[in-house]
């Protein structure tokens, strides 16, 4: 996934407890741990644009190929979108306060592809950065720490506390969980929301199932006039309810799909994967989760029947003469 | 941590099964005490009607626990990414004292709501309700364990806290703790295979001599408890070891992950199926000779042990796939 590249570990040094920039002084220490391959000092940090109203995020990439040259930037595609950039290669203006102005060419728009990660990116050179920012050398925001075998990770990190004390080690299976669980909570905060829809339709259900159409109650009347059994009744019904509440799950789980990978879940997409002025534009990749259509068949067909077999039960066991009555 | 899809649909069953238990129980009560087919007053007739609701209505819930069983250990595996140190469902269901006793409550569940739909469907069979009062005197234990099963299910789900750090199948699955687990895993692969040899081959002798002569499902129903315990001690102790190609692997939960191909379910639905019909032809055994299901009811016991017969063997075919197809050479 998009971590997969992330460091094996992170070093953000702390102050009172919020994160401070690190010295750059404290690399050779942890570099010389065994076990690490290599530290490096990242330069990555926030600015709040206030012509557009978007918060991007600047950063000096370690990958030399995306290096830009002096006064240049390569910029997600959110922070064109958010300027409302006609045309591509618009130059990028930012006005830190009042007064001030800052021209970046922008050599490169990164696709549309990468948005989850990428739309809100400015990448820069380190020397433009450091003077944007009005940082000193030698300081980093943190110090990416990559270690050849994950098993030693923990006894590095012990290690590395002793150098560094007042820091916070963040490793990347940390950062991993944290998004699942993230992700997760709140796929089921909408249940607990839905759950109230849920409630609403089982009174209708058992309220419409209570309510039997003169027809109906006819059509039973003459089944057990016939000789048919309560029981052969509640059965008849049962599986008449199954049939129903199967194809509604299947034509529903049908239109959530389309829904979903079809037209980018417009509905919910804002709740589960969070909401900013630039926000990502990306295409789901099409999944079907068995335990997810399990869980959601178990969600909405067992209130649906449950509700549904107290009326049933009741009409069925009526005397035939008083139904047809 | 409550607030995850598939926990909440865990606990809608279980709340909906504890109070659709809590309201039989009340009516089963009832029944035991003032059931009486010969006579028509008021009250049984309104106990009739209303032990139709009741039966349908609790059966509805027994199979709605079954999926519960299954849906849970899918979910305690998947759950397993969240842990620190977990790898598998084990990791997962150690991460507070509730977990096991949770899972093997459930087992408890189901086991016992496949013998009370057999029951229910035995008793349908005849007309005049002639297992009526057994089996509302079986719903009376089967709804406290619901109860109790749903309390530590909640229990369990209410603790689950990220930030503990649980220990993972291969430190519970080794030979040198102490416990059952540890005992299964100790016990040697050869003994294993032949124990498991020894009951396939009695299930099948008690299942064919039942099914010739009509009598000895009791037999029967014994030799398939044992062989399911057998089994989960083979499957530990040896079957696990093949499914991974690896002499020291004992977990029976990472079965259940796509790494090894879904394999736990191929091997474990057949075993609780057919341990579940072993059982409830041992049940309906016991009712052939009450009146109004002598002629009805024997053919019923037949079906199940031939279910039960066929379960078996189709994880016989598992157990014999898997050491085929492995590439793993433990003896010789």
């Amino acid at each position: 996934m998009v971590l997969a590249e992330a460091p094996e570990l992170t070093v953000q040094h702390l102050r009172m407890g919020r994160h401070e920039m690190t010295d750059g002084a404290q690399i050779a220490g942890i570099a010389a741990i065994r076990g690490v391959t290599a530290v490096e000092g990242r330069l990555w940090g926030y600015f709040y644009d206030a012509a557009s109203g978007a918060n991007y995020t600047f950063q000096v990439p370690d990958d030399p190929a995306l290096l830009p040259g002096p006064g240049e930037v390569l910029v997600g595609e959110g922070v064109q979108r958010a300027r409302g950039a006609t045309w591509e290669g618009a130059p990028l203006f930012l006005s830190r306060y009042t007064g001030d102005m800052v021209k970046f060419e922008v050599v490169r728009t990164f696709s549309s592809d990468s948005a989850l990660v990428s739309s809100d990116l400015v990448l820069l050179n380190e020397a433009d950065f450091r003077a944007f920012f009005k940082l000193p050398e030698g300081v980093w925001t943190d110090l990416a720490v990559s270690i050849r075998n994950p098993l030693e990770i923990p006894t590095i990190m012990e290690k590395a506390s002793k150098l560094m004390p007042d820091a916070r080690f963040i490793t990347r299976d940390e950062i991993g969980r944290t998004y699942q669980k993230l992700f997760s909570w709140r796929e089921g905060l909408m249940i607990a929301l839905a759950a109230a829809a849920v409630l609403a339709f089982t009174i209708f259900a058992a309220e419409k199932a209570s309510g039997l159409s003169a027809e109906e109650a006819r059509e039973i009347g003459v089944l057990k006039a016939i000789g048919w059994d309560t029981r052969d009744v509640i059965s008849m019904k049962l599986w008449e309810g199954a049939l129903i509440s199967l194809g509604a799950f299947l034509i529903g789980t049908l239109a959530a799909y389309l829904h979903v990978f079809a037209f980018g879940a417009g509905l919910f997409a804002p709740i589960l994967k969070g909401w900013s002025v630039i926000y990502p534009d990306f295409p789901l990749a099409p999944v079907i989760d068995g335990m997810q259509l399990s869980t959601l068949f178990l969600l909405t067909v067992v209130p649906y029947t449950a509700a549904t077999l107290v009326p049933i039960w009741r009409a069925a066991s009526a005397d035939p003469d008083q139904v047809m009555r | 941590m409550i607030f995850q899809a598939p926990i909440l649909a865990l606990l809608l069953i279980s709340a909906l099964a504890a109070l659709v238990s809590l309201w039989s129980a009340g009516f089963g009560v009832q029944v035991l005490r003032r059931w009486d087919v010969a006579s028509g007053a008021r009250t049984q007739l309104r106990l009739e009607r209303a032990t139709e609701l009741v039966s349908t209505l609790f059966g509805f819930v027994m199979l709605a626990e079954i999926a519960a069983l299954l849906l849970f250990v899918y979910n305690a595996d998947r759950m397993a990414e969240l842990f620190v140190g977990a790898m598998c469902a084990v990791g997962t269901l150690n991460v507070n004292p509730w977990g096991f006793p949770a899972l093997y409550l459930k087992i408890a569940v189901f086991f016992s709501a496949a013998l009370w739909l057999i029951l229910d469907r035995a008793d349908r069979l005849g007309r005049d309700y002639p297992l009526a009062k057994v089996k509302y005197a079986a719903l009376l234990p089967i709804a406290g364990l619901l109860l109790a099963a749903g309390g530590v299910e909640i229990a369990y789900f209410l603790g689950l806290e990220t930030d503990v750090i649980t220990s993972c199948c291969s430190k519970l699955f080794t030979p040198v703790n102490e416990g059952l687990a540890s005992e299964m895993t100790g016990l040697a692969p050869g003994r294993a295979l032949w124990m498991l040899a020894g009951t396939g081959a009695t299930v099948a002798v008690t299942g064919g001599l039942s099914l010739a002569t009509g009598k000895g499902q009791g037999w029967f129903a014994l030799a398939g408890g044992v062989m399911f315990a057998v089994s989960l001690a083979a499957i530990v102790s040896v079957i696990s070891l093949y499914v991974y190609d690896h002499p020291n692997h004992h977990c029976p939960f990472c079965l259940l992950q796509p790494e090894h191909g879904y394999y736990g379910y191929v091997l474990y639905l057949p075993l609780f199926a057919g341990t579940a019909f072993a059982l409830g032809a041992g049940v309906t055994r016991l009712f052939h000779g009450v009146g109004s299901l002598s002629d009805t009811l024997p053919a019923m016991t037949r079906r199940l042990v031939v279910s039960g017969m066929v379960a078996f063997g189709l994880f016989g075919i598992a157990v014999v796939w898997a050491i085929a197809a492995s590439q793993l050479i433990l003896f010789g």
